[in-house]
């Protein structure tokens, strides 16, 4: 068990959930963040904190999402850690109200 | 190269760590010597994560990382206020950061409070995670129903340690002493009372639903309280109030028989008034607000879990409105002026909210202050090193990392022993003891 985050990131990257990441378990490559299950320890801070609700717990995961457990694995094993907060991607904004409305 | 700043923080639980874990990384010349009046770290990732959720403690090897940066030093067993006052510090160190967490349960004030059988979550939570301050409480169990009042996490943690079969705890790091006794239990009724609606709770959906998985212990909530059924969840309500109401409106279904032989209620829109018995809690008497209909329960054991506040400190200004140390964004204000040097991170700065992580987020934004301010601050008159070796010598019961370790390997190996993840020592006399023995 462990938090995955989904494509719901992809293009938005706000990467609020670093911030409150105890275990420093986010990875990220130019699109998206990655949790490494191996680290998640099921605390729960980053999903409600995820602007674009993009971050969910694999035992809940919404069914048309649950391809993204596999993927976190995989992404979070080649790419590197990211324990600070960085700056959305370009159109982040934008793009979170559309995911909204 | 320059002599480091010096900065003391005070407590040693997430907040105390995450802020020592930013100076040290923050590539300025920092020392930081953490202050625990315990012999034992971490706050409440030992005294407070039940322990029946043992992942939540791993985030310990993270703490044990930022114990092995350079520059970090451990000072267990000092009590900050008791001995060694707040201004000491502040003339040994650049900056005191007090991240000292929300000890004080706060009271229901109302009539009865006082009688044997009533408790506050804090105490009881304490008991059965070996806390050396409650390790020789005792809590009454031979009762049928107690009640939980409060609608938080805290509560259900409470309700659930009180519900789950010795079976269920016995391979946990529960406090021996509690396992004894939760086995000898005869409670076999818990409500969780509180006074909103379903849509008002703040449980996690997480730890909400893990009631539905308890091996000797069914779920429901009580008819009485929804005259209109369960209300569905709100559309504009955010993604954990959803999640809650969902799983609320599952146990309503569920009914909340007797067919495992213990039972979880969920109550709501009741407002205790009272307590009454004969020198011992018999009843919780209450009311629905906006209404003079009261609700009567019969119980021997009552745990309120309905808020938290920081312990003031001598000498640092507290803000009893909100229950924490007075502060703006990290800083500590005596009457909207801030304090030079002086600073406050965690539950003693924004108060009793958000999970472990939520203290690395505020460890970065107190830690951005104190790195803001250290320019401006003056050098401390007092030396660290010399304060900190003549409290070695005045109290004898100083604790540093490495004899923190030894304690540790001594839980782990009568944990080891006995069947569970460590078997922690009770008393400060025990692990003092260890920390004394030879390296």
């Amino acid at each position: 068990m462990a938090y995955v985050v989904t494509d719901s990131c992809r293009g938005c990257r706000y990467t609020e959930c670093v911030t409150v990441c105890p275990v420093e378990c986010f990875h990220l490559d130019e699109a998206m963040t990655y949790i490494d299950p191996e680290n998640c320890i099921d605390c729960g801070g980053c999903a409600p904190i995820c602007p674009v609700g993009a971050i969910h717990p694999s035992w809940q995961m919404p069914a048309d999402k649950a391809g993204w457990i596999e993927i976190n694995r995989l992404r979070a094993a080649e790419t590197p850690v990211v324990n600070a907060k960085l700056p959305p991607l370009p159109g982040a904004d934008e793009r979170a109200e559309r995911l909204a409305s | 190269m320059s002599a480091p700043h010096r900065i003391a923080v005070v407590g040693s639980g997430p907040a105390g760590f995450y802020a020592a874990e930013a100076l040290l990384r923050s590539g300025v010349p920092v020392a930081v010597d953490l202050f625990e009046r315990l012999p034992a770290p971490f706050g409440l990732v030992r005294f407070g994560v039940a322990p029946d959720h043992p992942k939540l403690k791993q985030v310990t090897a993270v703490f044990d990382r930022i114990a092995g940066l350079p520059g970090f030093r451990f000072v267990g067993g000092i009590e900050v206020g008791i001995d060694v006052s707040v201004a000491e510090l502040g003339a040994c160190y650049h900056a005191v950061i007090l991240a000292n967490g929300a000890s004080l349960d706060r009271r229901m004030g109302i009539p009865g409070e006082g009688l044997a059988g009533s408790h506050q979550a804090g105490s009881f939570i304490g008991w059965y995670n070996g806390h050396p301050d409650a390790a020789g409480l005792s809590f009454d169990l031979s009762t049928e129903r107690a009640v939980v009042i409060g609608h938080g996490n805290v509560a259900l943690d409470v309700a659930r340690i009180l519900l789950k079969t010795p079976d269920e705890l016995r391979h946990t790091d529960i406090a021996a002493h509690a396992l004894d006794a939760l086995a000898e239990s005869r409670i076999r009724e818990v409500q969780i009372v509180g006074r909103g609606g379903v849509e008002r709770v703040r449980f996690s959906p997480k730890e909400l639903a893990e009631f539905g998985d308890l091996a000797a212990c069914d779920i429901g909530l009580d008819p009485d309280d929804f005259p209109g059924g369960v209300p569905k969840p709100i559309a504009e309500a955010g993604v954990e109030a959803r999640a809650n109401a969902e799983i609320l409106r599952a146990f309503a279904e569920a009914g909340g028989g007797t067919a495992k032989g213990r039972r979880c209620l969920i109550r709501f829109g009741l407002e205790p008034l009272h307590l009454t018995g004969s020198g011992h809690v018999e009843r919780l008497h209450m009311r629905r607000p906006g209404s003079d209909a009261t609700v009567v329960l019969e119980c021997g054991l009552v745990i309120s879990s309905i808020g938290r506040r920081t312990a003031p400190v001598p000498g640092v200004p507290y803000d009893a409105a909100a229950g924490v140390h007075a502060n703006l964004g990290g800083r500590i204000q005596a009457a909207g002026v801030p304090v030079p040097g002086l600073y406050a991170c965690g539950w003693s700065k924004r108060g009793p909210r958000g999970t472990i992580g939520t203290n690395r987020a505020c460890g970065v934004e107190t830690a951005a202050a104190v790195l803001a301010d250290l320019a401006a601050l003056p050098a401390p008159i007092g030396n660290a090193d010399a304060l900190v070796t003549n409290l070695a010598t005045r109290t004898s019961h100083i604790i540093d990392y490495a004899a923190w370790r030894r304690i540790e390997a001594a839980e782990l190996a009568r944990g080891q022993a006995a069947g569970k993840p460590r078997e922690k020592f009770v008393t400060r006399a025990e692990m003092l003891a260890i920390a004394g023995e030879a390296a």
